[in-house]
């Protein structure tokens, strides 16, 4: 029979089953490194003017390229 | 501070986790790269703003975490598959068992109020502190503390206590000895 707790303390076996399939989920993205778009974005940017001038102003930007 | 070489290296050090991190909450690869995007663009913006020697990934994640906030507002009406699109952002498809189980965490993890869900992940995934969590949120460390909680319970009722209720033996037991009942 499972024994599971409705209320008050939480379950120390289901606590740490969720903190695993948390962070197998989030190191899973993790893993994937950084993407060459955002290496190339860093590496192109001179500084801080170069980056404002590339950000979407949603007033002026509605639609997606 | 000035845009350093070094600086760079360390921005570029926490796209991996900004990425996990826009997922998580977004539950949308195309929209969590937009989001990592529009965040170093601002980051790299706003480097002057940014305190030499105080904790990089945290001050990312605050722009990231505003930027999700008012974006989320936009587009709140907006239907979308969530699940759908997560899973074309996994480079190897986990296994059909694997992937079912999966699926059902990442659903019962947007069930969540979006406070909760943020606390959740900066504290159980990203491994920040209560206090570092609590200043990327802008609210106390209790608050942190106790939203995590809940997000807890909340998940453990939603993939195991509902579950077990439903389809484990209680059901049964109650059918056994049900005309005892008078």
């Amino acid at each position: 029979m499972k024994e599971v707790k409705k209320q008050g303390g939480l379950n120390a076996e289901i606590q740490s089953r969720i903190g695993h399939q948390l962070r197998a989920m989030y190191d899973d993205v993790v893993r994937q490194g950084v993407p060459d778009r955002f290496a190339e974005l860093i590496r192109k940017l001179d500084g801080p003017e170069a980056a404002a001038a590339q950000i979407d102003d949603p007033a002026k930007n509605d639609g997606r390229d | 501070m000035p845009l350093t070489d070094s600086l760079r290296d360390d921005i570029l050090a926490s796209v991996p986790s900004l990425r996990a991190f826009a997922i998580s909450l977004s539950g949308n690869g195309d929209r969590a790269d937009d989001l990592v995007q529009e965040t170093l663009l601002r980051a790299i913006a706003n480097i002057d703003s940014f305190q030499p020697g105080s904790n990089l990934p945290a001050w990312l994640f605050t722009i990231l975490r505003n930027l999700f906030r008012s974006d989320y507002r936009k587009r709140r009406r907006e239907v979308e598959d969530a699940e759908g699109n997560y899973a074309k952002t996994l480079k190897t498809q986990p296994a059909q068992n694997a992937h079912l189980e999966f699926e059902e965490f990442r659903q019962a993890l947007d069930k969540l109020p979006q406070d909760q869900r943020e606390a959740l992940i900066l504290v159980g995934a990203s491994g920040f502190s209560y206090e570092d969590a609590a200043a990327i949120c802008g609210c106390a460390v209790g608050t942190i503390k106790s939203r995590v909680n809940r997000a807890r319970s909340k998940l453990s009722a939603l993939l195991y206590v509902e579950g077990a209720e439903d389809f484990g033996p209680d059901e049964t037991v109650r059918a056994v000895i049900g005309g005892n009942g008078g």
